[in-house]
């Protein structure tokens, strides 16, 4: 017993770091964040409190609005398009082809730039003056117009582009390890059987990936709430609201605008956003652990 | 024990002789900037060798874009770790730093250099706060001037500037027809407030554009006034090439430089592209006050001092704000990057044409002040947003959008 209380001591002192950084640097930056939300606060924090002032003008914003249903769109766009063009690369590197080791680096490589260098590419491809419009037209189709970035209604689209070329060889690593470790058996089985290999991976190989899809999608997910260093590099927000994000109406205003307490409610908004996205699933999780452990 | 105490003696010692080092070490400051581009670099490599030759040391930290460069000095304030100097405008901008005491006055280099005399009195009062002066003005910038390609206008058939603004669409349907792109357009927000502007004041004004700026005016002739330079900007779209979203000002320079495209809006420190590209003002290219205006948006740089609590900095700070203010380094500074200098006794005779142009309206006192110095950053940024929605929205009802306009002083 008192070996057992002696080993739980020792246990919470080692945790006292993560605890306190888990209290002061999470928890604590979280609460001065929303304190500040309430208050009328610009370049530096201010203790005089508005209440829901900042929030009522935040959502008065064309600007603030714009950017919630632009990280929507690519949002979905973007996880979709990464979990299905990373698993057909998985399946297609599955079929034992050579070079797969190649393959696996050159679509994996996008994943290790960094997203300014993804948006700096693709915005000088997509530049109508410099990239592939202007080769294109240099060639003699004169007509031919590619002009995303510059488009205000296909401004988004070409953040998804090239968002999901930087994402998918993430997803194709994970499903491709995946796609390994289901038992050759199964193959074997559906063969003599006369499947077709496509219905093959889409009604026996999908289904079991479930989890590692689920978990790649997960990361992708959580880098659509960050996303502002792409939007930066390609468009600025532009044109007009046509890209603007929530990350990065929120450095805006922390930085450019010195206005402090609309920054800060925007992101307090933003958290409570995933919040409520997420908690609903962790309680789901929460109640098939408990069904689990009474069974 | 004997061992620890000869330790502690070679410490002493060695610690005496850094102490020592660092006595004699000269005033070394860190200078933050968005200075980058090819003129603004050179001008500022300006204030660098007139503050090394005095024995300063210099320690350069320019940040590409003056939002960047912004965040990046806000986040160092935060974090208590200020750099020496910070290039920033004459405005509001500095007020909150000045307010919160982040700041070192500078008074005693101002008096000793009697800049009362030396400057006009309206910046005086606008880098003085609360009796002391804080900043030290490097120089005035026009922003209201037209750039042209020279060889441009003439492949056109264009023989004169344009007087009126009907004039000068007729010139760019001219260029356009000779295969040039009529408008070199710099893309940003920032970039497309400055046109609005300058349109604005040739509209309004120069107590009409006050009256919308500094009184908030609503009143008829300012909403009318504010619809004809929403429509003015509305026809400029015509005119654009299919690259210009998010372009920089000096990319936009460059295509006047290579006579691809015919004028730009632009402050006068595109000036500074065309000397670093080795054109001459007047052979090369031309600059005129936007058509049918009659005075100058104009915009003042300093550079700001914040305390850092070392002593030495303290001291590269005042060096650093005399060489600033010197009567040679200000005309230097000022061929260099295009700009105005701010002080009033200076030798005038070196500046070029368009300087000479701009310092004239400075003089007769046919200035406004950009937005930057009247609003603060939180309108500043509606502003932009309001012209960019128009520009780039397509819509031509400049009535409504003037409505609108009055809704970024809120």
């Amino acid at each position: 017993m008192s070996v057992k209380r002696k080993r739980n001591l020792s246990a919470t002192i080692a945790l006292l770091p993560t605890w306190f950084a888990a209290v002061v640097v999470f928890i604590g930056t979280m609460a001065w964040s929303i304190r500040l939300s309430f208050t009328n606060s610009t370049l530096f924090p201010s203790s005089t409190y508005v209440g829901f002032a900042q929030y009522a003008k935040l959502f008065a914003s064309a600007k603030w609005l714009a950017s919630l249903q632009n990280v929507l769109i690519f949002g979905v766009l973007y996880v979709a398009g990464c979990l299905v063009l990373g698993f057909l690369l998985a399946a297609a590197l599955d079929r034992k082809i050579r070079f797969e080791s190649a393959f696996r680096a050159i679509f994996l490589y996008p994943y290790a730039m960094s997203f300014v260098v993804t948006g700096l590419i693709w915005q000088w491809m997509l530049n109508p003056t410099l990239g592939i419009q202007a080769s294109v037209r240099s060639l003699g189709w004169e007509s031919f117009v590619l002009d995303w970035v510059v488009n205000r209604d296909m401004a988004i689209y070409a953040l998804v582009l090239a968002g999901v070329w930087q994402g998918a060889g993430l997803v194709m690593v994970i499903a491709l390890a995946g796609i390994r470790g289901i038992e050759a058996e199964q193959w074997k089985a559906a063969r003599i059987d006369g499947i077709p290999v496509w219905r093959i991976y889409v009604s026996i190989i999908l289904p079991q990936l479930g989890p590692a899809l689920a978990a790649a999608g997960m990361l992708l997910a959580m880098g659509v709430i960050k996303t502002y260093d792409i939007v930066v590099a390609m468009t600025n927000g532009g044109p007009g609201n046509a890209t603007e994000v929530p990350a990065k109406f929120i450095m805006d205003n922390l930085f450019g605008r010195q206005n402090l307490g609309l920054a800060t409610a925007g992101a307090t908004v933003l958290v409570l956003g995933v919040v409520i996205a997420v908690a609903p699933f962790r309680y789901a999780m929460h109640m098939r652990n408990q069904a689990k452990g009474g069974a | 024990m004997k061992t620890m105490m000869k330790l502690f003696l070679a410490g002493v010692a060695f610690a005496g002789f850094f102490a020592a080092a660092h006595a004699e070490d000269k005033p070394t400051i860190e200078i933050m900037s968005s200075w980058t581009s090819g003129g603004e670099a050179a001008a500022l490599n300006v204030i660098r060798s007139e503050f090394e030759k005095r024995g300063g040391v210099w320690k350069d930290s320019s940040i590409a874009g003056f939002g960047a460069a912004d965040a990046a000095f806000q986040n160092r304030i935060v974090a208590g770790d200020a750099p020496g100097a910070k290039q920033g405008v004459i405005g509001l901008a500095a007020a909150d730093f000045v307010s919160q005491g982040l700041f070192n006055p500078i008074d005693d280099v101002a008096a000793a250099g009697k800049w009362t005399d030396a400057l006009p009195k309206s910046i005086h009062d606008l880098i003085s706060y609360d009796g002391k002066v804080y900043l030290a003005p490097t120089g005035a910038h026009g922003e209201s001037w037209v750039f042209y390609s020279k060889e441009a206008f003439s492949k056109a058939g264009i023989s004169q500037e344009p007087k009126s603004w009907d004039e000068f669409f007729a010139d760019l349907d001219k260029l356009k027809a000779a295969g040039i792109i009529p408008v070199a357009w710099g893309g940003q927000p920032w970039q497309q407030t400055k046109v609005f502007n300058m349109i604005l004041l040739s509209q309004v004004g120069t107590d009409g554009f006050l009256k919308i700026y500094a009184d908030k005016d609503k009143g008829e002739a300012s909403v009318e006034g504010v619809k004809k330079t929403l429509e003015i900007l509305g026809r400029l779209r015509g005119y654009v090439d299919a690259g210009a979203a998010g372009r920089n000002w000096n990319d936009a320079t460059a295509m006047l430089i290579t006579d691809k495209a015919g004028v730009q809006f632009m402050g006068d420190w595109a000036k500074g592209e065309f000397t670093v590209a080795g054109q001459e003002p007047g052979k090369d290219y031309g600059c005129m006050i936007a058509p049918e205006s009659k005075g100058m948006v104009y915009i003042a740089d300093a550079l700001w001092f914040p305390k850092t609590g070392n002593a030495q900095t303290d001291k590269a700070q005042k060096l650093l704000a005399e060489v600033v203010m010197d009567p040679t380094v200000q005309v230097e500074f000022a061929l260099k990057k295009g700009s105005v200098p701010m002080r009033s006794d200076v030798d005038k005779s070196k500046l070029d044409a368009c300087a000479q142009k701009g310092l004239e309206l400075m003089s007769a006192g046919a200035i406004v002040p950009d937005q930057a110095i009247v609003l603060t950053p939180q309108q500043v940024g509606a502003l932009d947003d309001f012209v960019d929605e128009y520009w780039s929205g397509g819509s031509n009802d400049a009535g409504t959008a003037a409505e609108n306009f009055f809704a970024i002083f809120e």
